[in-house]
């Protein structure tokens, strides 16, 4: 039995690295450190070792050839999920690039609400430790902050010493929105944040005229999605006063259509502020199911996020027709190759299709897919590496066992060279 | 295998070679002398009529890292316009202004180049910087690590620790971020941004540290030239594209007080503030000041026109240039208590006056500054031109017709405003091979590259000899990487994987324990986490690292 200190976490995308796990053979036990999010995928079993096809187990090398095989009659595969560390995802942009296929992050959807900002009129962001030590005032927005990732507050805002704040607890935190599911946003003095609660869907309304506001337009309204204006002309004249303000949201949590108008208006508003004598920053939240690790590598690989087909012998981004469940849905696709090296419930979507799922041990199917081959946990059984939150870190993970599974890139690279 | 080139016209400017026909003999990946009698010559090329010089070599582009692939990210519609298509031996992707990776390597190839170095690899970025390289094919590479907004240099220097202190935290972090040289951009400035300051001259202050961008300077290049890199402290002035700044760049140069320096894209820091639009050529300024001051290099970071995307590390100065955003969009980031970046595109027009003249004051630069060895061809990739457009810009420089004629182009008020119709210079043949081979490795510090004679690996590039120098380098007969013909015909014809190159300083171990506690009180990752091990760059069966020596 041993114990590994300063454990690098690719499952909840705030970069926690100082999980403590007890590693006893094959099983993990997270003795210092853990969360609600970290603790039960480090700890989760072993279950299959064997590669399936069509429910029966074969070895390997059967898997990766019965795998090249189905892929070699596709005219429109699609590789979802897409959810795996660095060199996975070089090996799945390569098998994608040899066999034409779509690549598709699961959590793209989502992240669209971003992208989509982004390539119209861009953003002011910020990482991780500018927060720690800069912040001192905490918008979050439409976000139940501390269920994404539970130890945010006690990492990155209530930590006991910044660099440039004299007295962490003075920090002050407003939701607007959503409110956080439980006390973690509290600072360690007692000082409860200010929420400002309002429909998801009211949103769009409210997050414009904080921005209208922000610039000093009149407003007429006394209230918009039953917020008070004089709530919101709070929130303004707190980052006036603050010296250096952040905005957090998670894009996946703005669940409804053309939310990117959330996320821009948000951002255009960050700019404004900038405008006004003062500093502030956005915090878009993700790098869960390896999202940003994917958007990364596919940027770095194509030039575009990861939501890229190859049909044509070359990248095309189309952030909306690439979806993979819309081509699944229509008819369009032809194979799905579905890659999910962190999360056991993470399943494929239900299809009729050939399906080859990779994906980690212990994935259970209401339909056997054709070729089912486990692979190993980045960061648990394989080194490697994933991106956090804030898209510009990369942790190095560690191996923690041995548990002879092969990883992503293993068999990705295997597949594409019997292709 | 052993290959020989035969018949050609070599320019070696690292053996004093200049268009001298001779043979080249090239075993296990490096150039050999003449081998014995009756050793079987695998393979003969026959390059008479052709000019061999070894593989050029790019001294700052922006290959990889953050900035990057925020750029790439933010312009699918410039990638749009420059699909890449599979082949059975090259991946797909995209190309013009930011392209994707494999497309960088492929074309830096094409044009006879074999190794780019990035110049702003952020020590908290690093690992994404070295895993980008890591997929660009046939380059060799390597990265300048960048210091002097980092708030742990900067408390260092509030808390006046000494120079020994400053140069072990200088060589850590080289060794951490496994990097060949040390940057410092708006020197101060990216930090100051962050504390709402919004402009940074050489003598003012932070205004949370108190420490200025001369103090900067100063103790980075020290601790640079103290630990033994042979590569000068890679400067990003202060003020970058303010009129005006050609002062702050002449100042910096005073203020290094003769320690090894070298200034990149000067052009973006050589303006003045004369004429109707208040906007002029401090080139001239410039010039002189480099060929008095021996121990100042610089690259000139040349715009072309057209659309691109500038990818800067100076968040302070990329954040005012928003304003000038084409197409209008943009992105500021701070990072991590170690630096920041700003991605702006940017759409550099001939008949734009104040764009017209940013080129003439780059050729200017390049034609008045007299020594090839302390000169760089650069355009900053992508942040002045895409790196294709090089072939072009050798053309201006080695073709006073060409270049007057495209002179007589330009908004016709920046003609008045440039001396460039007066330069009779041409570039030679041997100039350029400086500029673009032997300066740039002996300035780097690569050990065994940018020259052809014995014992250097074979990066060899064959071109034929064209008085339209543009056609000429574009299209390479042959490259040769590490002794593998890797392009014909301006062709990839085989892709293999450069190495990563580096330098290992040495510092005192004791420097970990302040450093730890640092990391412990105000960083996100444990200290033991941040270092980049060896094998990162290599357990994927493709990267390798190769040490060069210190200076003595």
């Amino acid at each position: 039995m041993i114990e590994i200190t300063e454990v690098p976490s690719p499952f909840c995308g705030i970069g926690t690295d100082d999980l403590s796990i007890q590693v006893d053979g094959l099983t993990l036990t997270v003795i210092e450190h853990g969360c609600a999010v970290n603790t039960p995928l480090f700890e989760q079993a072993i279950t299959d070792t064997q590669p399936r096809i069509a429910g029966q187990a074969v070895s390997l090398e059967a898997a990766i050839a019965k795998a090249a095989a189905l892929l070699r009659d596709t005219r429109y595969p699609v590789i979802g999920g897409c959810a795996t560390d660095v060199n996975g995802m070089r090996a799945l942009m390569a098998l994608a690039d040899k066999s034409g296929a779509v690549v598709d992050n699961m959590n793209f959807t989502g992240a669209r609400n971003n992208f989509l900002a982004l390539q119209d009129s861009g953003w002011m962001n910020t990482t991780l430790a500018e927060v720690k030590n800069r912040c001192d005032f905490l918008l979050v927005v439409g976000t139940d902050l501390e269920g994404f990732a539970p130890r945010f507050f006690e990492r990155y805002l209530w930590n006991q010493e910044s660099m440039f704040l004299a007295d962490t607890s003075q920090r002050e935190v407003i939701y607007l929105g959503k409110a956080p599911s439980g006390d973690a946003s509290t600072s360690p003095k007692g000082q409860k944040a200010q929420v400002f609660t309002c429909a998801v869907e009211a949103l769009p309304e409210v997050v414009a005229v904080l921005r209208a506001l922000v610039r000093g337009k009149p407003i007429q309204a006394s209230t918009v999605g039953g917020i008070a204006i004089s709530d919101l002309q709070t929130i303004v004249d707190k980052f006036k006063a603050a010296k250096y303000s952040v905005v957090t949201w998670a894009a996946g949590a703005l669940a409804y259509t053309q939310a990117e108008l959330t996320v821009q208006t948000l951002s255009e508003m960050i700019k404004d502020v900038n405008d006004q004598n003062t500093r502030c920053s956005g915090l878009p939240l993700a790098g869960k199911e390896g999202d940003q690790t994917a958007n990364q590598v596919c940027g770095w690989t194509t030039g575009y996020p990861a939501r890229t087909r190859f049909s044509s012998g070359f990248p095309e981004y189309d952030p909306f027709l690439n979806d993979s469940n819309v081509l699944l849905n229509n008819g369009e696709a032809d194979a799905l190759v579905w890659v999910q090296a962190f999360n056991t419930q993470a399943v494929p979507p239900k299809t009729s299709l050939p399906t080859i799922v990779v994906a980690r041990s212990g994935m259970t199917f209401a339909t056997e897919p054709d070729v089912f081959i486990p692979v190993g946990t980045p960061g648990i059984d394989h080194a490697g590496h994933a991106f956090r939150t804030d898209n510009v870190v990369a942790i190095r993970l560690k191996k923690l066992r041995d548990s002879g599974l092969p990883s992503t890139a293993d068999v990705l690279n295997a597949i594409e060279r019997a292709l | 295998m052993l290959i020989k080139l035969t018949g050609g016209t070599v320019y070696d400017p690292a053996s004093g070679v200049d268009g001298v026909k001779q043979d080249i003999y090239i075993q296990d990946g490096r150039i050999i002398a003449k081998p014995l009698e009756g050793l079987t010559v695998d393979k003969v090329y026959d390059l008479n009529g052709k000019v061999v010089m070894s593989g050029a070599i790019d001294m700052h582009t922006h290959i990889g890292g953050g900035k990057g692939n925020i750029a790439r990210t933010l312009l699918p519609e410039d990638h749009r316009q420059d699909p890449v298509a599979r082949t059975d031996i090259t991946r797909s992707g995209c190309g013009h202004a930011m392209p994707s990776s494999f497309v960088t390597g492929y074309r830096y190839a094409e044009m006879g180049y074999t190794a780019g170095f990035e110049p702003a690899v952020l020590p908290i970025n690093a690992r994404q910087a070295h895993m980008e390289m890591a997929d660009i094919p046939i380059l060799d590479k390597g990265g300048y690590v960048m210091l002097g907004s980092d708030d742990y240099l900067l408390r260092m220097l509030t808390a006046k620790k000494d120079q020994k202190a400053i140069n072990d935290y200088v060589a850590w972090t080289m060794q951490a971020a496994k990097a060949i040289g040390v940057k410092v951009v708006n020197p101060g400035g990216i930090n100051a941004f962050k504390f709402n300051q919004r402009k940074l001259d050489l003598d003012e202050q932070n205004s949370h540290y108190g420490v200025t961008p001369r103090d900067i300077l100063r103790v980075l290049a020290t601790a640079v030239k103290e630990i033994g890199v042979k590569h000068p402290l890679h400067v990003h002035g202060c003020n970058l594209g303010v009129p005006g700044n050609v002062q702050t760049t002449l100042d910096t140069i005073q203020g290094i007080g003769g320690l090894p320096m070298h200034l990149t894209h000067i052009q973006f820091h050589s303006y003045g503030t004369e004429g109707d639009f208040k906007f002029s050529s401090g080139a001239a300024q410039i010039a002189e000041a480099i060929n008095k001051n021996k121990n100042i290099s610089i690259d000139v970071g040349q715009i072309l026109f057209g659309q691109t995307v500038t990818a800067s590390g100076d968040s302070m100065r990329q954040h005012c240039n928003h304003k000038f955003a084409s197409p209008n969009k943009w992105v500021t980031m701070d990072i991590e208590c170690d630096a920041g970046c700003g991605v702006v595109p940017f759409k550099y027009k001939d008949q734009n006056f104040v764009n017209a003249l940013q080129w003439a004051i780059g050729l200017e630069t390049f034609l008045l500054v007299e020594d090839p060895w302390r000169i760089f061809l650069t355009t900053d990739h992508p942040n002045g031109a895409p790196f294709t457009s090089y072939p072009h810009l050798i053309r201006l420089l080695m073709d006073k017709t060409f270049r007057n004629d495209v002179l007589a182009t330009i908004h016709p008020e920046a003609q008045k405003m440039t001396t460039l119709a007066s330069i009779t210079r041409e570039y030679s043949l041997q100039e350029i091979a400086i500029m673009t081979r032997a300066g740039a490795a002996r300035l780097i510090g690569l050990q065994d590259r940018g020259g052809l004679s014995a014992g250097n690996w074979a990066d060899i590039t064959v071109y034929t000899d064209n008085t339209d120098r543009q056609k000429m380098f574009e299209k390479p007969d042959y490259v040769f990487k590490d002794g593998q013909l890797v392009v014909v015909d301006g062709k990839v014809v085989s892709t293999k994987w450069g190495t990563t190159h580096v330098v290992k300083p040495e510092f005192d171990a004791s420097v970990e324990s302040g450093l730890q506690k640092y990391f412990d009180r105000f960083l996100t990752m444990k200290l033991g986490n941040f270092k980049i091990s060896d094998d990162e760059l290599t357990e994927d069966g493709r990267g390798s690292i190769t040490v060069h020596p210190l200076a003595n």
